[in-house]
């Protein structure tokens, strides 16, 4: 099977302090990657060293062609200002134009289920999970053939959190899309991963959810003795 | 007002609203002040060589800008103190650089008359950051959302930052003439904050911030001439009053 991403020693630092090191995976194509950890274990920081926003040690390769569609968990600004959903979508797909195979707008608001009319309302004004569709659809119209989706349910409700979910997967399935995502619900990881990356305070471990998530391996993760119910899927 | 002079305080203007949407967007407000304070000893070094005090402004606000785009690379300290300490700093060396009756010129602008080399010369820079906040307005207003969805996308941030703060430098120094260096902050940041109140789209804002601006500089200009006052400060006044009646709309 082809390799969407291959990390070979990868570590990253601010300053002295050591928040990745000599982290080794790969990501098959076409496959979901979890990455599950404590608070601060540097999940995002992960992420930013993947798209290149962080300076790295080691190597991360990408395959050819790789077109990255990147759902950020926060923004670097405040939501009130005069920007709509369409605003974004629009700068996005102008950033996109050399792209093919093109993702129309229109296309990537069907995908995440959102009205035109909603996509007109200025962001500020639209609910947590609207938005989390908005940033969705600016990650699809740069046509990605992998999504990386950072807490990409934070902040919803159940509802809320079941839908994006699903939609997540539906897309992947739809259109083969190689997908890593940072959760920390167990119950999502087990049945969308294919694979589970945690970052553990200690050391990290990577395989198949039904192999990595044992009490034992949550324990030492999160370091506490929290019951963590699993369901047999 | 002469023509050459009305018509490039509108082309300043017109930049000052661009320019100031996205300043405003960025919560760069102090900064974006603070910074047009670094004109100051550019025009006393320049008067002292006896060459074009917008020269010696457009200078140091360069250099001023560049400061600003490093302490946001590469240090981890807060930027606006620094910002603050540095560039008020200039405003006091700049002081004491300059003569009474030229202080008060750079302080708060004194229209005298153009030449028409500086007219072009004022027009052309109007037309490129015009140029530069048009054909990029799509990166930044990406990169001002997420700087990390903008480098999925292709976007060399940095660089876009560094550009933005030289079209901010370069807005600064054509409104010298007319504002001075403690207003032009003022103009470009009154009417944005208008816009910003008004527009509920990205479209929108920048009109509405081009219009405010344009329409502030106009009646602040008349005012002035029928006035016999001074032009600068009656331009911020009108920007002001235009702000205050934004406020009368409510948001939501």
């Amino acid at each position: 099977m082809s390799l969407a991403l291959d990390v070979q020693h990868l570590s990253v630092r601010f300053g002295e302090r050591r928040i990745l090191s000599d982290l080794t995976f790969q990501v098959p194509a076409g496959s979901s990657l979890a990455i599950l950890g404590p608070n601060g274990a540097g999940k995002t920081v992960l992420f930013r060293a993947l798209i290149g926003s962080l300076p790295s040690d080691g190597s991360i390769a990408w395959a050819p062609d790789t077109r990255i569609g990147y759902v950020p968990q926060k923004l670097d600004i405040e939501r009130d200002m005069p920007m709509t959903g369409l605003d974004l979508l629009r700068a996005r797909t102008t950033l996109a134009r050399h792209v093919t195979p093109r993702v129309e707008i229109a296309q990537a608001l069907a995908l995440v289920g959102m009205a035109r009319a909603t996509a007109e309302q200025p962001i500020g004004t639209l609910s947590t999970g609207q938005f989390q569709r908005i940033l969705v659809a600016m990650a699809l119209v740069s046509a990605p053939n992998v999504l990386l989706l950072d807490e990409p349910t934070a902040g919803l409700d159940e509802p809320g959190q079941e839908q994006l979910n699903a939609l997540v997967h539906r897309l992947q399935q739809e259109q083969n899309l190689t997908v890593l995502f940072i959760s920390h619900e167990l119950n999502v990881i087990y049945q969308y991963a294919t694979n589970v990356l945690c970052l553990g305070r200690s050391h990290v471990c990577l395989g198949p959810p039904t192999r990595i998530l044992t009490p034992d391996v949550l324990h030492e993760m999160y370091g506490t003795s929290t019951d963590y119910h699993v369901h047999g899927h | 007002m002469a023509i050459e002079s009305l018509m490039l305080s509108i082309a300043m203007a017109i930049a000052a609203g661009l320019v100031g949407s996205f300043a405003v967007m960025r919560r760069m407000t102090l900064a974006a002040d603070a910074l047009s304070h670094v004109a100051l000893p550019g025009i006393g070094i320049a008067l002292a060589l006896h060459i074009h005090p917008i020269l010696g402004a457009a200078a140091t606000l360069f250099f001023g800008a560049f400061l600003v785009w490093v302490l946001d690379e590469r240090s981890h300290i807060a930027t606006e103190t620094i910002v603050g300490v540095v560039f008020s700093t200039a405003l006091a060396i700049g002081s004491l650089m300059a003569s009474p009756e030229d202080l008060i010129d750079a302080l708060f602008g004194g229209a005298g008359a153009l030449s028409w080399t500086e007219s072009i010369i004022g027009l052309l820079a109007a037309a490129a950051i015009v140029a530069f906040v048009l054909t990029q307005k799509n990166r930044l207003a990406v990169a001002l959302v997420s700087k990390d969805v903008a480098r999925t996308a292709g976007v060399d941030v940095s660089r876009l930052n560094l550009l933005f703060l030289f079209a901010f430098a370069l807005t600064i120094a054509l409104g010298l003439r007319y504002l001075g260096v403690l207003l032009m902050g003022a103009l470009v940041i009154i009417p944005a904050a208008t816009a910003k109140r008004l527009a509920r789209n990205l479209d929108s804002m920048l009109r509405i911030a081009v219009l405010a601006a344009v329409v502030a500089t106009i009646a602040g200009a008349s005012l002035a001439a029928w006035l016999h006052r001074e032009t600068g400060p009656l331009i911020v006044t009108m920007a002001a009053v235009g702000y205050f009646a934004s406020l009368l709309k409510r948001q939501g």
